[in-house]
Protein backbone atom coordinates (compact mmCIF):
# COMPACT_ATOMS: atom_id res chain seq x y z
CA UNK A 1 0.00 0.00 0.00
CA UNK A 2 1.31 3.60 -0.79
CA UNK A 3 0.98 6.35 0.89
CA UNK A 4 -2.11 8.05 -1.19
CA UNK A 5 -3.64 4.55 -1.34
CA UNK A 6 -3.69 4.23 2.52
CA UNK A 7 -4.99 8.09 2.86
CA UNK A 8 -7.34 7.39 0.37
CA UNK A 9 -8.88 4.14 2.15
CA UNK A 10 -9.23 5.93 5.66
CA UNK A 11 -10.74 8.70 4.00
CA UNK A 12 -12.99 6.83 2.09
CA UNK A 13 -14.28 4.78 5.29
CA UNK A 14 -14.33 8.28 7.19
CA UNK A 15 -16.85 9.70 4.64
CA UNK A 16 -18.48 6.46 3.90
CA UNK A 17 -19.20 6.27 8.42
CA UNK A 18 -20.55 10.19 7.92
CA UNK A 19 -22.55 9.38 4.81
CA UNK A 20 -24.05 6.75 6.38
CA UNK A 21 -25.04 8.20 10.19
CA UNK A 22 -24.60 11.96 9.22
CA UNK A 23 -23.98 12.79 13.59
CA UNK A 24 -21.35 15.17 12.82
CA UNK A 25 -22.64 17.15 9.95
CA UNK A 26 -26.32 17.39 11.49
CA UNK A 27 -24.85 18.22 14.97
CA UNK A 28 -22.74 20.73 13.50
CA UNK A 29 -25.29 22.17 11.38
CA UNK A 30 -28.03 22.70 13.47
CA UNK A 31 -25.51 24.26 15.98
CA UNK A 32 -23.63 26.91 14.13
CA UNK A 33 -27.54 27.73 13.30
CA UNK A 34 -28.36 28.26 16.54
CA UNK A 35 -25.33 30.28 16.81
CA UNK A 36 -27.00 32.55 13.73
CA UNK A 37 -30.50 32.97 14.95
CA UNK A 38 -29.02 34.28 18.60
CA UNK A 39 -26.89 36.37 17.47
CA UNK A 40 -28.63 37.82 15.30
CA UNK A 41 -31.77 38.57 17.77
CA UNK A 42 -29.15 39.58 20.04
CA UNK A 43 -27.57 42.07 18.11
CA UNK A 44 -29.91 42.38 14.99
CA UNK A 45 -27.67 44.40 13.11
CA UNK A 46 -28.11 47.10 10.51
CA UNK A 47 -25.90 46.43 7.18
CA UNK A 48 -23.32 48.71 8.20
CA UNK A 49 -22.54 47.26 11.47
CA UNK A 50 -23.05 43.70 10.63
CA UNK A 51 -20.28 44.04 7.93
CA UNK A 52 -17.99 45.07 11.20
CA UNK A 53 -18.94 42.00 13.43
CA UNK A 54 -20.27 39.49 10.97
CA UNK A 55 -15.98 38.14 10.14
CA UNK A 56 -16.06 37.49 13.98
CA UNK A 57 -19.45 35.71 14.02
CA UNK A 58 -19.36 33.50 11.05
CA UNK A 59 -15.56 32.02 11.99
CA UNK A 60 -16.54 31.55 15.78
CA UNK A 61 -19.71 29.61 14.82
CA UNK A 62 -17.77 27.77 12.46
CA UNK A 63 -15.05 27.06 15.18
CA UNK A 64 -17.64 25.82 17.91
CA UNK A 65 -19.10 23.68 15.34
CA UNK A 66 -15.91 22.36 13.67
CA UNK A 67 -15.46 21.33 17.54
CA UNK A 68 -18.42 18.55 17.39
CA UNK A 69 -16.44 16.95 14.10
CA UNK A 70 -13.20 16.65 15.95
CA UNK A 71 -14.14 15.51 18.97
CA UNK A 72 -15.44 12.50 17.54
CA UNK A 73 -12.66 11.76 14.39
CA UNK A 74 -10.85 9.84 17.08
CA UNK A 75 -12.99 8.56 19.71
CA UNK A 76 -14.77 6.81 16.87
CA UNK A 77 -11.80 4.78 16.58
CA UNK A 78 -11.64 3.64 20.00
CA UNK A 79 -14.96 1.41 19.81
CA UNK A 80 -13.86 -2.01 18.53
CA UNK A 81 -10.03 -0.73 19.50
CA UNK A 82 -9.45 0.02 15.79
CA UNK A 83 -6.92 2.70 17.24
CA UNK A 84 -4.97 -0.51 18.31
CA UNK A 85 -5.24 -1.82 15.29
CA UNK A 86 -4.07 1.42 13.35
CA UNK A 87 -0.80 0.95 16.22
CA UNK A 88 0.25 -2.71 15.12
CA UNK A 89 -0.30 -2.39 11.69
CA UNK A 90 2.79 -1.82 9.36
CA UNK A 91 1.23 1.16 7.78
CA UNK A 92 2.75 4.41 8.36
CA UNK A 93 0.93 6.82 10.60
CA UNK A 94 1.06 10.02 8.46
CA UNK A 95 -1.56 9.01 5.96
CA UNK A 96 -3.99 7.53 8.90
CA UNK A 97 -3.51 11.59 10.26
CA UNK A 98 -3.99 13.26 6.75
CA UNK A 99 -7.38 11.25 6.11
CA UNK A 100 -8.52 12.51 9.07
CA UNK A 101 -7.64 16.07 8.32
CA UNK A 102 -9.49 15.58 5.00
CA UNK A 103 -12.13 14.43 5.95
CA UNK A 104 -12.87 16.93 8.53
CA UNK A 105 -11.79 19.42 6.46
CA UNK A 106 -14.30 18.21 4.13
CA UNK A 107 -16.97 17.96 6.79
CA UNK A 108 -16.61 21.40 7.98
CA UNK A 109 -16.06 22.79 4.64
CA UNK A 110 -19.52 21.25 3.67
CA UNK A 111 -21.08 23.20 6.63
CA UNK A 112 -19.87 26.51 5.45
CA UNK A 113 -21.10 26.22 1.92
CA UNK A 114 -24.47 25.34 3.60
CA UNK A 115 -24.33 28.08 6.51
CA UNK A 116 -22.57 30.84 4.66
CA UNK A 117 -26.09 31.54 2.15
CA UNK A 118 -28.07 32.16 6.00
CA UNK A 119 -25.72 34.47 7.31
CA UNK A 120 -25.21 36.56 4.35
CA UNK A 121 -29.67 36.54 4.29
CA UNK A 122 -29.78 37.05 7.93
CA UNK A 123 -27.27 39.71 8.28
CA UNK A 124 -27.69 41.70 4.84
CA UNK A 125 -23.86 40.97 3.97
CA UNK A 126 -22.62 42.64 0.62
CA UNK A 127 -18.66 42.58 0.52
CA UNK A 128 -17.62 46.03 -0.26
CA UNK A 129 -13.86 44.73 -0.83
CA UNK A 130 -12.68 41.89 -3.56
CA UNK A 131 -15.15 39.44 -2.65
CA UNK A 132 -13.21 36.38 -4.90
CA UNK A 133 -10.41 36.64 -1.93
CA UNK A 134 -12.97 35.18 0.70
CA UNK A 135 -12.22 31.69 -1.18
CA UNK A 136 -8.54 31.88 -0.18
CA UNK A 137 -9.49 33.01 3.10
CA UNK A 138 -12.36 29.89 3.61
CA UNK A 139 -9.97 27.38 2.40
CA UNK A 140 -6.85 28.29 4.28
CA UNK A 141 -8.83 28.91 7.67
CA UNK A 142 -10.66 25.60 7.30
CA UNK A 143 -7.48 23.94 7.21
CA UNK A 144 -5.84 25.80 9.78
CA UNK A 145 -8.74 24.87 12.19
CA UNK A 146 -8.69 21.29 11.24
CA UNK A 147 -5.33 20.44 11.10
CA UNK A 148 -4.27 21.17 14.57
CA UNK A 149 -7.98 20.12 15.67
CA UNK A 150 -7.28 16.80 14.43
CA UNK A 151 -3.95 16.55 15.83
CA UNK A 152 -5.12 18.28 19.73
CA UNK A 153 -8.26 15.90 18.90
CA UNK A 154 -5.62 12.69 19.45
CA UNK A 155 -4.25 14.03 22.37
CA UNK A 156 -7.22 14.89 24.35
CA UNK A 157 -8.57 11.04 24.02
CA UNK A 158 -5.94 9.70 26.81
CA UNK A 159 -7.32 12.55 29.29
CA UNK A 160 -10.63 12.69 31.22
CA UNK A 161 -13.58 14.45 30.03
CA UNK A 162 -12.21 14.62 26.95
CA UNK A 163 -14.30 16.57 24.79
CA UNK A 164 -14.11 19.53 26.71
CA UNK A 165 -10.26 18.78 26.90
CA UNK A 166 -10.13 19.53 23.04
CA UNK A 167 -11.17 23.26 22.91
CA UNK A 168 -8.68 24.06 26.10
CA UNK A 169 -6.16 23.05 23.99
CA UNK A 170 -7.14 24.19 20.39
CA UNK A 171 -8.63 27.67 21.44
CA UNK A 172 -4.89 29.53 22.32
CA UNK A 173 -3.22 27.49 19.55
CA UNK A 174 -5.74 29.07 17.07
CA UNK A 175 -5.68 32.52 18.08
CA UNK A 176 -3.28 34.08 15.66
CA UNK A 177 -5.11 31.63 13.05
CA UNK A 178 -8.55 32.85 14.49
CA UNK A 179 -7.03 36.79 14.09
CA UNK A 180 -5.71 35.84 10.91
CA UNK A 181 -9.30 34.59 9.24
CA UNK A 182 -11.47 37.22 11.26
CA UNK A 183 -9.34 40.63 10.20
CA UNK A 184 -9.45 39.26 6.76
CA UNK A 185 -12.80 38.31 6.71
CA UNK A 186 -13.57 41.95 7.85
CA UNK A 187 -11.33 43.79 6.08
CA UNK A 188 -12.92 42.10 2.39
CA UNK A 189 -16.17 42.52 3.48
CA UNK A 190 -15.89 46.49 4.77
CA UNK A 191 -13.23 47.49 1.59
CA UNK A 192 -11.28 49.25 3.99
CA UNK A 193 -8.00 47.73 4.37
CA UNK A 194 -6.33 44.89 2.14
CA UNK A 195 -6.78 41.65 3.51
CA UNK A 196 -3.13 40.15 1.73
CA UNK A 197 -1.12 40.35 5.42
CA UNK A 198 -3.76 38.26 6.84
CA UNK A 199 -3.73 35.65 3.97
CA UNK A 200 -0.11 35.50 4.07
CA UNK A 201 -0.28 35.37 8.14
CA UNK A 202 -2.85 32.14 7.56
CA UNK A 203 -0.65 30.69 5.24
CA UNK A 204 2.80 30.69 7.36
CA UNK A 205 0.56 29.16 9.92
CA UNK A 206 -1.15 26.35 7.88
CA UNK A 207 2.11 25.83 6.61
CA UNK A 208 3.85 25.87 10.14
CA UNK A 209 1.82 23.23 11.84
CA UNK A 210 0.99 21.30 8.96
CA UNK A 211 4.89 20.70 8.77
CA UNK A 212 4.71 20.02 12.86
CA UNK A 213 1.56 17.79 13.19
CA UNK A 214 3.22 15.30 10.82
CA UNK A 215 5.97 15.42 12.11
CA UNK A 216 4.76 14.77 15.82
CA UNK A 217 2.11 12.48 14.97
CA UNK A 218 3.68 9.37 14.87
CA UNK A 219 4.80 10.43 18.55
CA UNK A 220 1.41 11.02 19.69
CA UNK A 221 -0.06 8.17 18.24
CA UNK A 222 2.40 5.64 19.39
CA UNK A 223 2.08 7.51 23.29
CA UNK A 224 -0.36 4.98 25.02
CA UNK B 1 21.78 19.48 47.62
CA UNK B 2 20.13 20.80 50.72
CA UNK B 3 22.99 22.99 52.07
CA UNK B 4 23.64 24.39 48.41
CA UNK B 5 19.21 24.95 49.06
CA UNK B 6 19.88 26.69 52.17
CA UNK B 7 22.06 28.97 50.57
CA UNK B 8 19.96 30.07 47.72
CA UNK B 9 17.09 30.24 50.41
CA UNK B 10 19.36 33.20 52.46
CA UNK B 11 21.22 34.96 49.44
CA UNK B 12 17.11 34.71 47.86
CA UNK B 13 15.95 36.44 50.55
CA UNK B 14 18.91 39.16 51.25
CA UNK B 15 18.85 40.01 47.78
CA UNK B 16 14.57 40.38 47.61
CA UNK B 17 15.24 42.67 50.47
CA UNK B 18 17.38 45.18 49.35
CA UNK B 19 15.74 44.85 45.68
CA UNK B 20 12.81 46.10 47.58
CA UNK B 21 14.70 48.47 49.53
CA UNK B 22 15.80 50.54 46.32
CA UNK B 23 12.80 49.87 44.51
CA UNK B 24 10.91 51.73 46.66
CA UNK B 25 13.74 54.35 48.41
CA UNK B 26 16.64 54.22 46.73
CA UNK B 27 15.45 54.57 42.99
CA UNK B 28 14.71 58.29 42.47
CA UNK B 29 11.07 59.04 41.59
CA UNK B 30 10.27 59.63 38.28
CA UNK B 31 9.72 62.24 36.98
CA UNK B 32 5.99 62.58 35.11
CA UNK B 33 4.35 59.29 36.36
CA UNK B 34 5.84 59.86 39.90
CA UNK B 35 5.54 56.78 42.59
CA UNK B 36 3.44 54.57 40.47
CA UNK B 37 6.59 54.42 38.12
CA UNK B 38 8.44 51.70 40.93
CA UNK B 39 5.98 49.10 40.12
CA UNK B 40 8.15 49.05 37.05
CA UNK B 41 10.63 46.91 38.78
CA UNK B 42 8.54 44.52 39.59
CA UNK B 43 6.53 44.39 36.40
CA UNK B 44 9.93 43.65 33.70
CA UNK B 45 11.81 41.57 36.16
CA UNK B 46 9.14 39.08 36.57
CA UNK B 47 8.55 39.45 32.33
CA UNK B 48 11.91 38.64 32.12
CA UNK B 49 12.34 35.86 34.63
CA UNK B 50 8.75 34.33 32.93
CA UNK B 51 9.59 34.19 29.25
CA UNK B 52 13.60 32.77 30.41
CA UNK B 53 11.61 30.02 32.03
CA UNK B 54 9.14 29.70 28.91
CA UNK B 55 12.25 29.33 26.88
CA UNK B 56 13.79 26.70 29.34
CA UNK B 57 10.25 24.82 29.34
CA UNK B 58 10.88 24.60 25.62
CA UNK B 59 14.17 23.39 25.90
CA UNK B 60 13.47 20.81 28.15
CA UNK B 61 10.51 19.58 26.33
CA UNK B 62 12.63 19.14 22.96
CA UNK B 63 15.08 17.28 25.08
CA UNK B 64 12.75 14.99 26.42
CA UNK B 65 11.07 14.32 23.09
CA UNK B 66 14.91 13.25 22.02
CA UNK B 67 16.12 11.39 24.98
CA UNK B 68 13.30 10.53 26.89
CA UNK B 69 14.72 11.68 30.13
CA UNK B 70 12.67 12.06 33.34
CA UNK B 71 14.97 14.97 34.55
CA UNK B 72 13.91 17.11 31.53
CA UNK B 73 10.05 16.02 31.58
CA UNK B 74 10.08 17.58 35.52
CA UNK B 75 12.01 20.15 34.47
CA UNK B 76 9.82 20.97 31.51
CA UNK B 77 6.69 20.72 34.39
CA UNK B 78 8.45 22.87 37.28
CA UNK B 79 9.43 25.52 35.03
CA UNK B 80 6.06 25.72 33.24
CA UNK B 81 4.38 26.19 37.06
CA UNK B 82 6.66 28.73 38.19
CA UNK B 83 6.80 30.73 34.35
CA UNK B 84 2.93 30.93 35.02
CA UNK B 85 2.95 32.24 38.31
CA UNK B 86 5.55 35.33 37.13
CA UNK B 87 3.45 35.91 34.09
CA UNK B 88 0.25 36.11 36.18
CA UNK B 89 2.71 38.34 38.38
CA UNK B 90 3.33 40.41 34.83
CA UNK B 91 -0.18 40.71 33.72
CA UNK B 92 -1.55 41.97 37.63
CA UNK B 93 0.94 44.61 37.76
CA UNK B 94 0.71 46.11 34.32
CA UNK B 95 -3.23 47.19 34.61
CA UNK B 96 -1.79 48.76 37.81
CA UNK B 97 0.56 50.98 36.29
CA UNK B 98 -1.26 51.13 32.97
CA UNK B 99 -4.46 53.10 34.63
CA UNK B 100 -3.07 56.11 36.32
CA UNK B 101 -0.43 56.67 33.20
CA UNK B 102 -2.78 55.12 30.27
CA UNK B 103 -6.00 55.76 31.79
CA UNK B 104 -6.98 52.41 31.31
CA UNK B 105 -6.66 48.88 32.44
CA UNK B 106 -5.58 47.08 29.15
CA UNK B 107 -5.78 47.43 25.64
CA UNK B 108 -4.57 44.74 22.87
CA UNK B 109 -1.03 46.37 22.21
CA UNK B 110 1.69 43.67 20.68
CA UNK B 111 3.62 43.13 24.47
CA UNK B 112 -0.12 43.17 26.19
CA UNK B 113 -1.43 40.06 23.93
CA UNK B 114 1.76 38.58 23.32
CA UNK B 115 1.88 37.77 27.24
CA UNK B 116 -1.54 37.15 27.87
CA UNK B 117 -1.58 34.29 24.97
CA UNK B 118 1.29 32.88 26.39
CA UNK B 119 -0.16 32.76 29.56
CA UNK B 120 -3.21 31.25 27.84
CA UNK B 121 -1.01 28.59 25.92
CA UNK B 122 1.11 27.60 29.45
CA UNK B 123 -2.41 27.35 31.62
CA UNK B 124 -3.64 25.20 29.00
CA UNK B 125 -0.23 23.02 28.97
CA UNK B 126 -0.61 22.76 32.72
CA UNK B 127 -4.53 21.89 32.61
CA UNK B 128 -3.65 19.31 29.93
CA UNK B 129 -0.96 17.78 32.48
CA UNK B 130 -3.66 17.70 34.94
CA UNK B 131 -5.99 16.04 33.14
CA UNK B 132 -4.18 13.34 31.35
CA UNK B 133 -4.98 9.79 32.49
CA UNK B 134 -2.29 8.09 30.00
CA UNK B 135 1.24 7.01 31.58
CA UNK B 136 2.52 8.92 28.12
CA UNK B 137 1.53 12.15 30.14
CA UNK B 138 5.10 13.92 29.78
CA UNK B 139 5.19 13.04 25.74
CA UNK B 140 1.79 14.49 25.20
CA UNK B 141 2.91 17.59 27.01
CA UNK B 142 5.95 18.17 25.66
CA UNK B 143 4.27 17.95 22.02
CA UNK B 144 2.16 20.25 23.14
CA UNK B 145 4.80 23.12 24.37
CA UNK B 146 6.45 22.52 21.14
CA UNK B 147 3.28 23.61 19.63
CA UNK B 148 2.77 26.60 22.36
CA UNK B 149 6.68 27.81 21.16
CA UNK B 150 5.69 27.47 17.26
CA UNK B 151 2.91 29.64 18.35
CA UNK B 152 4.89 32.51 19.54
CA UNK B 153 5.97 34.29 16.20
CA UNK B 154 2.73 33.45 14.26
CA UNK B 155 1.18 35.34 17.76
CA UNK B 156 3.64 37.93 17.40
CA UNK B 157 3.76 39.03 13.77
CA UNK B 158 -0.74 38.40 13.61
CA UNK B 159 -0.44 41.47 16.49
CA UNK B 160 2.47 43.11 15.29
CA UNK B 161 0.11 44.28 12.51
CA UNK B 162 -1.16 46.80 15.06
CA UNK B 163 -0.36 49.43 16.12
CA UNK B 164 1.65 49.19 19.18
CA UNK B 165 1.10 51.38 22.24
CA UNK B 166 3.30 49.49 25.54
CA UNK B 167 6.18 51.77 26.10
CA UNK B 168 9.39 50.58 23.97
CA UNK B 169 11.67 48.40 25.86
CA UNK B 170 14.50 50.36 27.57
CA UNK B 171 16.80 48.33 27.65
CA UNK B 172 19.18 47.28 24.54
CA UNK B 173 17.78 49.47 21.86
CA UNK B 174 19.70 52.81 22.68
CA UNK B 175 16.88 53.06 25.66
CA UNK B 176 17.31 56.47 28.20
CA UNK B 177 16.52 54.90 31.06
CA UNK B 178 18.39 56.33 33.88
CA UNK B 179 21.27 54.18 34.92
CA UNK B 180 20.75 54.58 38.21
CA UNK B 181 17.18 53.15 37.62
CA UNK B 182 18.76 50.61 35.26
CA UNK B 183 20.91 49.27 38.30
CA UNK B 184 17.64 48.42 40.62
CA UNK B 185 16.10 47.22 37.52
CA UNK B 186 19.06 44.71 37.24
CA UNK B 187 19.16 44.05 41.17
CA UNK B 188 15.55 43.38 41.15
CA UNK B 189 15.79 41.13 37.85
CA UNK B 190 18.76 39.03 40.05
CA UNK B 191 16.37 38.51 43.10
CA UNK B 192 13.33 37.82 40.78
CA UNK B 193 15.37 34.75 39.10
CA UNK B 194 16.36 33.69 42.78
CA UNK B 195 13.50 33.25 43.88
CA UNK B 196 12.35 31.28 40.46
CA UNK B 197 15.12 29.33 40.89
CA UNK B 198 14.46 28.32 44.15
CA UNK B 199 10.86 28.18 44.06
CA UNK B 200 11.71 26.07 41.19
CA UNK B 201 13.92 23.85 42.56
CA UNK B 202 11.61 22.65 45.75
CA UNK B 203 8.99 22.38 43.41
CA UNK B 204 11.64 19.79 41.20
CA UNK B 205 12.58 18.25 44.63
CA UNK B 206 8.78 17.54 45.23
CA UNK B 207 7.96 16.15 41.85
CA UNK B 208 10.77 13.48 42.07
CA UNK B 209 10.32 13.00 45.54
CA UNK B 210 6.24 12.48 44.44
CA UNK B 211 7.10 10.42 41.36
CA UNK B 212 9.15 8.04 43.26
CA UNK B 213 6.12 7.74 46.32
CA UNK B 214 4.23 7.02 43.46
CA UNK B 215 6.23 4.24 41.90
CA UNK B 216 6.79 2.48 45.00
CA UNK B 217 3.20 2.17 46.23
CA UNK B 218 2.76 0.60 42.61
CA UNK B 219 5.17 -1.84 42.63
CA UNK B 220 4.27 -2.67 46.51
CA UNK B 221 0.27 -3.16 45.42
CA UNK B 222 1.71 -5.17 42.48
CA UNK B 223 3.89 -7.26 45.02
CA UNK B 224 0.81 -7.77 47.39
CA UNK B 225 -1.84 -9.01 45.12
CA UNK B 226 -3.01 -11.93 45.32
CA UNK B 227 -1.77 -14.51 42.10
Amino acid sequence: MTFVSITAATLAKDIRLEWRSKDAINAMLFFSLLVVVIFSFAFDPTAEESRRIAGGLVWVAFLFAAIVALNQTWARELRNQVLDAYRVSPAPTNPLFLAKAFGNFIFVSILEALMIPLFIAFYKLRALGPAWELAPIALLGTWALVVNGTFFAAISLRTRSREIMLPLLLFPISIPALLGMVNATTAVLTGEASARFWIALLLAYDVVFTIACLLLFETVLEAE
Amino acid sequence: MKRGMSILAVVTALLLSFALYEALIGAPTEQTMGNVQRIFYYHVPSAWTAFLLFLVNFVASVLFLIRRDTKADILALVTAEVGVVFCTVVLVTGPIWARPVWGIWWTWDLRLTLTLVLWLIYVSYLVLRQFSTSSQTPVLAAVLAIFGALDVPLVYFSIWFFRTQHPAPVIGSGGSLEPRMAHVLLINWAAFLCLAWLVGWTRYRLEVAKREVDEAQALESLLESPR
